[in-house]
């Protein structure tokens, strides 16, 4: 590709010129591309390694091939948690799938009022820790809670109040995708219907639920991915119902039996393995639905439908503000149930634990480390890999591991991490359990989605940019920082504010590995609701939200500031 | 609050590139003490022993007995102060922890020192398990209160007790091996197997059970003690009882890994009487025959402790804890 501008600019000098900022491209390029390597290396595969080994291995480090899942296939308490996973998976897949599927149609496909509201509301479950609405629930359904003539009986304990709490918190991510999926819906698909007098609930099988196919397999897989990995929920509501992620606790944590905690975790990795890779088999499919000549649907006033959209949607914001209203009202009760007067006494952490505020400081530097370093790293490797010249195979392959991390939950990641960190004759060792390792954990916990949205933003710009930049002997770093950087504005704000965010709110991946003077906001809420604060653990779970929520409000005024000055190109 | 999270990653930074400087002789201690009294301990000792510097590795009792035992050709640990009974039982067996009768033993109470031959061990302090009871729960349902192990076999209260999983909570495994030593492994494994039809659900952390019969979520937890005791200071309607049949229990105690002079001076100051003395600021009972003053709401245990075998209850555990999983883990949602 170069030779054809070589030739047009035959002057030996400038040759000269050329070939040398093209070399000190490719040394930067190549240079970069040998640390993200070595990175993804070391933080990334051998830790998934190591576990891999440690499941074949006894608990002195012998070989021992697969004796170890002989052994857990032979004990009728572990097949049972097998079974107990893919049922609490499987009910709250098709709940939720229902729900938010219904809740998104309402938002996209209607004219009811208030639809920013119920687009907010919608989406706040994903600022609180999962831990939040265990607690919530346990006030509203538990033997003292306000509402548990709701549940007939029933006790909150167990399959129920997973379900109920996962749906919670895994539904802002189903609504996610699937407002995206109905929204870029083609209007002629509709006309015709209405031309050929098609039945509207006909329409919806043939036109509506085959468009958004794509969107709501991945949501099913997505919400049944997160539900079997999440350990918190389970933890705090889920009473005698054991799954594989509190399995993996209790052979870690209570027994030390490491080799049986990673047996565990190559069971867990294998639902989601295979989940993930159907979801990008369907991705792959999806593309060219919606071109250049679709007519973007909009939807008309319809009283009946808006009518029970408007009626759907109500119930649903209010069971979410009922779970964290309640959750921020436990935070002021001064003693659960015995004493119901409102004060700031759970908030006053140094009474009821050790750390006092530490975790709340501890996940702000956590969080901000994560989407500082976090956000240079993804961005930086996402350009090399799509703009990089050369290199073909690393890039390739670089890809390839970027693409793993989704597909670990984090409770094995964090597990990984232990086993490869914590080896006396490890080298990065030192690592181990510092706030460094801690940061490095949930950068790679949450790559996969920011490297895809840096992906999507790079993929939009012509590669002509990097061509005619070294035509004008601009070197590729200086187009980088003067060009690409300044247009991917935005796509870098919502990687920053997703790390953030995550990095708050996570508790499955980073439970293993903090050190006491590094514990994290969200792991004191699961030892405080532990200690028997759980008013204070309500009160940590509420600044946590509160403080993501307000990342979320900085993150939007930044981003509609910066779209102004850097994104009026795209206007036409 | 800015400036104070830029002062913790930049320490936490720093940490990585710059090795401590020792003025005193550095002693590595393991301990699974709570975090808020390693200081205390710390200052106190080097107090007295400025020549020595104590430096702390802390982690919770399973993730240290683990690490112990990872370490074990290549120990980094010199002192190991404050780890559980049971699992310095273990450290001895593997051969980690080495004999060593520091000054002062005889002022130790004995039923909380190492049983075997070449003692190697040595209790700081003792904790607890008992039933805690909620006694306004009880009067919604009717509830007696439970005098015995045996009374929470009735009818009466199933579905109204909670207990941690021995495969999850250290304390869980205590209480289930207190039982089993008790009243003998047949007996012990039938009164569990009678339990099970009254338990509503089995936790994964020890102090949980005491805190759901604090927050009224349960009406009976058998659970640590201490923690019924902080939870009825706080208001709960609770009632720590210290049921017929005796109370099990474990210690925390202190042992040598790298002997030195240094690390011996360290293990001697944790039995004397002022270590004691701070001990006893949190746990009512503590290695030291002359030091017990009472803490708020905590009964009398004394009395009711059972005799532990620390060495047997470590020995047993794979296997103890293999049956119970197969018995009762596996047991489908409260119907």
């Amino acid at each position: 590709m170069d030779t054809s501008i070589n030739r047009k600019l035959a002057t030996p000098n400038y040759l000269q010129r050329l070939s040398l900022s093209f070399s000190r491209d490719s040394a930067l390029l190549g240079g970069i591309l040998i640390i993200l390597t070595v990175l993804m290396g070391f933080f990334i595969l051998a830790p998934m390694l190591t576990m891999f080994a440690k499941s074949v291995q006894d608990l002195n480090g012998n070989f021992i091939g697969l004796s170890n899942f002989t052994a857990y296939f032979q004990s009728s308490a572990m097949l049972h948690s097998i079974a107990n996973t893919v049922t609490v998976g499987l009910i709250t897949t098709a709940i939720v799938g229902v729900l938010s599927f219904s809740y998104a149609y309402a938002l996209t496909r209607s004219c009811m009022p208030f639809k920013t509201l119920f687009q907010i509301v919608g989406s706040a479950p994903i600022l609180a820790p999962s831990l939040l609405p265990a607690i919530s629930l346990i006030y509203l359904f538990g033997n003292q809670g306000i509402a548990k003539e709701l549940l007939g009986g029933a006790s909150i304990y167990g399959v129920i109040g997973i379900t109920i709490g996962m749906a919670f918190w895994t539904f802002p991510h189903a609504l996610m995708i699937l407002t995206t999926a109905l929204r870029t819906s083609d209007a002629r698909l509709y006309e015709a219907a209405t031309v050929l007098k098609t039945h509207p609930i006909k329409t919806f099988f043939m036109v509506t639920l085959p468009a958004a196919k794509y969107g709501v397999i991945s949501t099913l897989i997505l919400v049944f991915t997160l539900v079997v990995c999440d350990f918190g929920v389970p933890k705090v509501i889920g009473g005698s119902y054991n799954v594989l992620a509190t399995d993996i606790f209790k052979q870690v944590v209570g027994q030390q039996n490491f080799a049986m905690g990673a047996v565990t975790s190559v069971l867990l990795l294998l639902p989601a393995v295979l989940a993930f890779m159907i979801d990008r088999h369907v991705q792959r499919k999806q593309q060219n639905l919606f071109d250049s000549r679709s007519v973007a649907y909009t939807p008309k006033p319809h009283k009946v439908r808006d009518g029970i959209c408007l009626l759907f949607c109500s119930t649903i914001a209010l069971a979410i503000l009922a779970v964290i209203g309640m959750a921020i009202y436990a935070s002021f009760v001064t003693f659960w149930p015995w004493n119901l007067s409102l004060s700031f006494n759970n908030y006053n952490f140094s009474e009821v634990s050790t750390y006092g505020w530490t975790p709340y400081f501890n996940s702000l530097t956590l969080a901000s480390w994560v989407a500082v370093f976090g956000t240079v790293i993804i961005f930086i490797g996402a350009y090399v890999i799509e703009k990089g010249r050369g290199f073909g195979p690393i890039r390739q392959l670089l890809q390839m591991i970027t693409i793993i991390p989704m597909a670990v939950p984090g409770i094995v990641l964090g597990l990984g991490y232990i086993f490869f960190f914590n080896d006396v004759n490890n080298p990065l060792n030192g690592l181990y359990a510092t706030m460094i390792l801690l940061v490095i954990n949930t950068v790679v916990h949450y790559y996969t989605v920011g490297h895809m949205t840096a992906l999507t933003a790079l993929k939009q710009l012509p590669a002509e940019i990097e061509a005619i930049s070294a035509s004008i002997k601009m070197p590729q770093y200086k187009s980088f920082f003067v060009i690409t950087l300044p247009i991917c504005a935005p796509a870098i704000m919502d990687i920053a504010a997703y790390l953030f965010i995550n990095a708050l709110t996570t508790t499955s991946a980073v439970v293993f590995l903090y050190a006491t003077d590094t514990i994290p906001a969200s792991v004191s809420v699961l030892n405080m609701d532990d200690a028997g604060q759980t008013g204070s653990a309500a009160a940590m779970a509420v600044m946590i939200l509160v403080t993501a929520a307000l990342a979320k409000v900085i993150h939007l005024i930044a981003a509609s500031f910066i779209n102004k000055r850097t994104q009026a190109w795209r206007q036409k | 609050m800015k400036q104070r999270w830029m002062i913790g990653s930049i320490a936490a930074l720093s940490a990585l590139f710059t090795a401590p400087v020792f003025a005193a002789e550095a002693v590595v201690v393991y301990t699974a003490f709570e975090t808020d009294v390693l200081a205390k301990y710390k200052v106190a000792f080097e107090k007295e022993n400025p020549d020595i510097d104590i430096k702390w590795v802390r982690d919770s009792t399973g993730i240290m007995t683990a690490k112990l035992l990872a370490e074990k050709n290549n120990p980094r640990a010199e002192v190991v102060w404050g780890l559980a009974g049971s699992s310095m039982a273990l450290l001895k067996n593997a051969g980690i922890l080495k004999p060593y009768s520091p000054k002062g033993v005889e002022n130790l109470r004995t039923s909380m020192i190492d049983p075997e031959e070449n003692k190697a061990w040595y209790g700081n302090d003792a904790w607890f398990n008992a039933i805690c009871f909620n006694e306004y729960v009880a009067k919604q349902h009717n509830l007696p209160k439970p005098t015995s192990w045996d009374d929470l076999l009735k009818p009466i209260y199933k579905g109204h007790i909670a207990m941690p999983n021995p495969a999850s909570s250290g304390t869980g495994y205590m209480q289930v091996s207190a039982w089993l030593q008790t009243m003998g492994e047949d007996k012990g494994w039938s009164y569990m197997t009678k339990l099970n039809e009254n338990i509503a659900h089995y936790t994964h952390s020890g102090s949980k059970p005491c805190v759901q019969a604090g927050m009224g979520e349960v009406a009976i937890g058998v659970s640590m003690a201490l923690r019924g005791a902080k939870l009825k200071t706080q208001g709960a309607p609770l009632d720590v009882i210290l049921p017929d049949g005796g109370i099990g229990w474990e210690s925390e105690a202190v042992g040598l890994v790298k002997p030195s002079a240094a690390a011996k001076r360290v293990i001697d100051w944790s039995i004397s009487k002022q270590a004691n003395e701070l001990y006893n600021e949190s746990y009512a009972l503590v290695g030291h025959k002359d030091v017990s003053k009472a803490v708020t709401n905590y009964p009398n245990v004394q009395d009711a402790m059972v005799a532990m075998d620390f060495g047997k209850m470590a020995d047993d555990r794979k296997a103890v804890l293999h049956t119970w999983s197969e018995k009762f883990d596996s047991k489908s949602e409260a119907k």
